[in-house]
Formats: C-alpha cells, sequence, structure tokens
C-alpha cells in the first residue's frame, strides 16, 4: 500500500518513538493516521500495518474493535459526531442529535448516498462546559443550536 | 488577547491557569518571560529527595479523579533500576463533565513540558510520553508544534537549557475509548494493544510501560508541579484546605448561567461556585442535585451541597471530588433519564475483560431504560439499586464501580422520580403494570 509522504513521515517518526523491539505501540495511532488518509480500515490497510509491526492481522483486528474511533466501514467526507452525555443531554444534546438524524436523513453509524456527510452518537467528548457540543471529523462546534448545525451542513456540502 | 472559552471569574485563584489569555501564551517565548523554566533549574539543584518532598509537603492530589497523593506516587518509583523509567502523561481526558486538560494543554503547553522535565529529575528518567484521546487531534497537532519548537530551542533533548540534563518527549494518541483513561489499561493501549486493565501489584511505578518504572500522572497533576518547586510545598499546600493542597480547574456545567471551568483554591465553597463563580442557575430554577466531580461520582441532592469541594469533605458527604467535572442539575431535571444515560456510557465504554461490569452494566442499561419508558414495578427499582451494589468492588478496575455509584445515589436519593414515572405512565394508560 502507498502512503502520502506525509504520511509515511509521521509512521517513520512513530517507529522511532518507542523503546527497540517495542514498534507495536505504534500500532494505535498508526491505524488512526492511516483512516484519517483513506476513509477507513480496509482489509489491505490491516495487513499492511501487520506486516510492517510484524504482528498478525489478528492482533490489529482485536484492537479495531476495541476503539471506538477506528471503523472498518467507510465514513463520510464529513463525519458528524453529536455528544449526548450528561452535560450535552442537560443542555439539548438529544434533540440536536434528532435534528442533525432529520437534516441529513441517516441514522446513528450511517452515510448518507452521496458520501458526504456520516453521523455518529458520541460519548463525552470533553467539551462539557460548552455543551451542546459536537466534533465535524476533527474540528470542535460548541454551543451548536439546530439552526448552527444546519448552517454548517450547508455550509459543508458544497465542499468537494 | 487570545479567545478563552469561557470568561474567568474574579473569583478565581488563577496559578496553573495564569497564563490563559495572554498573547501567545503556548509560546516558550512567553513562557520564559513570565517565570518558565526556573522551577526546572530549582529542581536540578535540589535534587530528586527534595523535590519528592516538596511535593508531598504541598498535599498535591492527584486531579484525574483518584486523588491519591502525588508525592507518595513519586516515592514509589525505584530510582537505581536496572531499566530505564518512563514519565507518563495522562491526557486522555474522557469523564463526562470533565474539559480542563483539555485548555492545560492548549493555553499553557510549556507548564506541562516543565512538569513532566521536573518528574524526570525527581525519578531519573529521560523519557515521557503524552498520551492524548484521539478526539483531541487539534492538541496532538498542537503539541506536536510546541515540542518541535521546545527540541529546536534546545529545551527538550541532550542538553535540556543547557544545563546537560536529557530528556525527550513522544506524543501518542488513543483512539476513542474511555477505559484508556485507567493508568493500567492506558498502559496496555500505549503498548499497542485493546486498553484493558492490568492486576495490580505489581503497580506502574515498578512495573508500567514496558514492564519498565512508570510515573504516570494527569496533565493537571504535572501542571501543579512547577509552582511547588517554585514557590515551595508549603506555599501551595496553604492555597487549600489540610491534606488538599492547591487548586482544581474545576469545571462547571449543566444549568448554570455561565458554564466554564474556572480554577478554584480545593476547600471551595460549592454552592458559592454555583450561584457566584458560575453565576447561578437560569431563570431562578431551583438546585436539584449536582454530580461533583465526573459521572462517576455519587450524586449530591441540592440540601447536601453545602459544603467544602475538598476530597475529604466530599468522601464524608458520601461522593468524591473526582476529576473536577461539576455537572449541575436543577429542577426540571429527569434524574431517571440522567441514570439512563449514564448507565449508557458506562456500558458503551466497559472494556468487557470483567463480568460483572460488562454484564451489570449491559442489564443496568436495558433495566433503566424500560423503567424510563414507564414499565416495571417497585421491585424493578429496588433491583438496579441491588445489581449495583453487586458490581462494587468486584472488577479489575474502577470503571464497574464509577457505573454503579451514581446508580445507587440517584435510586436512592431520587427513588420517587421512578416511582413516580411508573404511576404516571400506568394512569395515563401507557403501559400496562403487572
Amino acid at each position: 500500500m502507498t502512503f502520502s509522504a506525509e504520511l509515511e513521515a509521521r509512521f517513520a517518526k512513530m517507529m522511532q518513538s518507542y523503546p527497540p523491539g517495542r514498534e507495536r505501540s505504534a500500532l494505535v495511532p498508526m491505524l488512526l493516521y492511516a483512516q484519517d488518509e483513506i476513509g477507513h480500515v480496509s482489509e489491505a490497510l490491516i495487513l499492511e500495518v501487520a506486516a510492517r509491526l510484524n504482528i498478525s492481522r489478528l492482533d490489529v483486528d482485536e484492537v479495531i474493535g476495541y476503539y471506538s474511533m477506528l471503523h472498518k466501514r467507510p465514513l463520510g467526507k464529513y463525519h458528524v459526531q453529536v455528544c449526548t452525555n450528561i452535560s450535552c443531554l442537560l443542555a439539548g444534546g438529544e434533540q440536536l442529535l434528532e435534528h442533525a438524524k432529520k437534516s441529513l436523513g441517516i441514522g446513528h453509524k450511517e452515510v448518507t448516498p452521496d458520501g458526504q456527510f456520516s453521523l455518529e452518537e458520541v460519548e463525552c467528548m470533553g467539551a462539557c462546559c460548552w455543551a451542546p457540543a459536537l466534533e465535524i471529523n476533527y474540528d470542535f462546534h460548541h454551543f451548536v443550536t439546530p439552526e448552527k448545525l444546519d448552517q454548517l451542513i450547508a455550509s459543508l456540502e458544497k465542499v468537494q | 488577547m487570545k479567545i478563552l472559552y469561557n470568561e474567568p471569574s474574579p473569583l478565581e485563584t488563577r496559578v496553573l491557569s495564569r497564563r490563559f489569555g495572554l498573547e501567545n501564551s503556548e509560546r516558550l517565548d512567553t513562557y520564559l518571560a513570565t517565570g518558565g523554566f526556573e522551577a526546572f533549574r530549582k529542581a536540578l539543584e535540589i535534587g530528586p529527595d527534595q523535590i519528592i518532598s516538596e511535593v508531598k509537603t504541598s498535599a498535591l492530589r492527584g486531579r484525574g479523579g483518584a486523588g491519591f497523593p502525588t508525592g507518595m506516587k513519586w516515592s514509589f518509583v525505584p530510582r537505581n533500576h536496572p531499566k530505564p523509567r518512563y514519565i507518563i502523561v495522562n491526557a486522555d481526558e474522557s469523564e463526562p463533565g470533565t474539559c480542563k486538560d483539555r485548555l492545560l494543554m492548549e493555553y499553557d503547553p510549556y507548564q506541562l513540558l516543565e512538569g513532566m522535565l521536573i518528574a524526570g529529575i525527581a525519578v531519573d528518567s529521560r523519557k515521557g510520553y503524552i498520551y492524548v484521546r484521539g478526539e483531541y487531534r487539534y492538541l496532538i497537532t498542537h503539541l506536536e508544534r510546541v515540542v518541535e519548537e521546545a527540541y529546536s530551542r534546545g529545551y527538550l533533548g541532550k542538553n535540556v537549557a543547557g544545563t546537560g540534563f536529557e530528556f525527550d518527549v513522544y506524543l501518542h494518541s488513543g483512539a476513542g475509548a474511555y477505559e484508556c483513561g485507567e493508568e493500567t489499561a492506558l498502559l496496555d493501549s500505549l503498548e499497542g494493544k485493546r486498553g484493558i486493565p492490568r492486576m495490580k501489584p505489581p503497580f506502574p511505578a515498578v512495573s508500567g510501560a514496558w514492564q519498565s518504572p512508570t510515573l504516570l500522572n494527569n496533565v493537571e497533576t504535572f501542571s501543579a508541579v512547577p509552582h511547588i518547586i517554585l514557590n515551595g510545598g508549603q506555599w501551595f499546600a496553604g492555597l487549600g484546605t489540610p491534606k488538599n493542597g492547591g487548586t482544581r480547574l474545576v469545571c462547571i456545567s449543566g444549568h448554570v448561567n455561565k458554564p466554564g471551568v474556572y480554577e478554584l483554591p480545593l476547600g471551595y465553597p460549592m454552592l458559592k461556585a454555583i450561584y457566584e463563580v458560575a453565576g447561578g442557575i437560569p431563570g431562578g430554577r431551583k438546585l436539584k442535585a449536582v454530580i461533583p466531580g465526573g459521572s462517576s461520582c455519587p450524586v449530591l441532592r441540592a440540601a447536601e451541597c453545602d459544603l467544602a469541594m475538598d476530597y475529604d469533605s466530599l468522601a464524608k458527604a458520601g461522593s468524591m471530588l473526582g476529576s473536577g467535572g461539576m455537572v449541575v442539575m436543577d429542577e426540571t431535571t429527569d434524574m431517571v433519564r440522567a441514570a439512563l444515560r449514564i448507565m449508557a456510557f458506562y456500558q458503551h465504554e466497559s472494556c468487557g475483560w470483567c463480568i460483572p461490569c460488562r454484564e451489570g452494566t449491559a442489564w443496568l442499561r436495558k433495566m433503566l431504560a424500560r423503567l424510563d419508558a414507564g414499565i416495571g414495578t417497585p421491585a424493578d427499582i429496588d433491583l438496579v439499586g441491588e445489581l449495583s451494589k453487586n458490581m462494587l468492588g468486584r472488577t479489575f478496575c474502577a470503571l464497574g464501580d464509577a457505573a454503579a455509584m451514581p446508580t445507587i445515589s440517584i435510586v436512592e436519593k431520587f427513588r420517587d422520580e421512578f416511582e413516580a414515572k411508573l404511576q404516571s405512565y400506568a394512569a395515563a394508560g401507557l403501559v400496562q403494570v403487572g
């Protein structure tokens, strides 16, 4: 598999970050950064990472199953993650999630037919004092209202 | 002036957050111009024993949630061990209600690095890792730039600040797992595995990352260290109450007019924090309950909130100071729904290693969902409490307890709300009883 030069440089740095013989430690960040580039954790990626770290594909697979940010199916170009945990719940997080479902026309862990958006109800993302909050890919949005969410969606619909 | 997430309050005691809001507060030059690295130099002068003694005197207790005395933890790391020692920062901030470490890393990352360096001197370590939750990608990118600047200016690497002290810092990303905030699960995750808690002992101080002695603390704990070394343990201890030294970044969220992260001395009155620092409850509504330190802490009724926010006062009130995530709930809050949402979280995050937690959280979620829908009998309410109590203390890590404790407290203190829900749904003919 080929990755961008930037990602290869990151991998090379990761391999040097842990004690000798402990390169497997790079597994989780490697999968996450690779997923960001290719869109999901594909079969080819699992085999590639396993080969690079000299571990079995099962070692990789069991790790993927554990971490909620690692996805085996392609996400939308914009992954909308709405928090409904306690602080967001008290600030209308559930209503925001319902609104997102309606606006995007998809449910939890679903992708729009054009592949532009995916939606996920997520656990606490550390934005409790600025609730309700959501993340689109890695961008935090605080004090989100249904109107603000619609504006965000509209602004991203056009981006190719 | 940099835009902060919330307006600071004049009632704060700003020690760790004193650079928040300064122009370029994250840059080395700002840090150096405001006393940065003086503590590091002093730490090299006084040496490991004196550092640990000052941290002990400071009565600093772990800011991640457990509240273990930091100086004590540091003294457990064997310095003359054949294996290398590692410094690990727990930046996996995931306890619902908690959002303070974010700000410490964003606005004053050098304070954290200096805390790590001092810890490095204290336990004779040359390498540190910052384990940042995957959702905080912007902070990983930010810290990468900071670390790069530190290396290029000689404040990390082979000759830190020209002192001959050697220290390297690496960043490590998580990928979405609350459980990895538990220190031994974090270590497994750091080693490229599922984040599952380890059997203790051995404690990480003796056998942690890659089976080497490891000093692991929360972001806020490390960030307090430069102040302790520079101004003395006595000074820091004096900011708080006995055995509860210093200040804390308290995250006040939920039903308040001015939610935000505020730095308050340990022992600060809880009601003052709610009504003065955070501006009180919107619409003049009444306080119903408070989660004092993150969702794993037992809930306090309004009548129980007239207390000082320190570890011991909270323990006396049957709860915990936890990670500083204070969630305020007013009279409109549906406590059954709150209990359900909290349990749904722990069920989602249970790593599945221990059966009482894996099965217990799943059953409790189902039972609470039924009760929330008005289905069941009063015996089901008892069963929720009973089942929760059977999880307590029966798991490797504290996640089982974290799920059980708030649930037990809500069932005991707000039983009337569960009953009212059952009655009103039955009266409306919405559900069948029997």
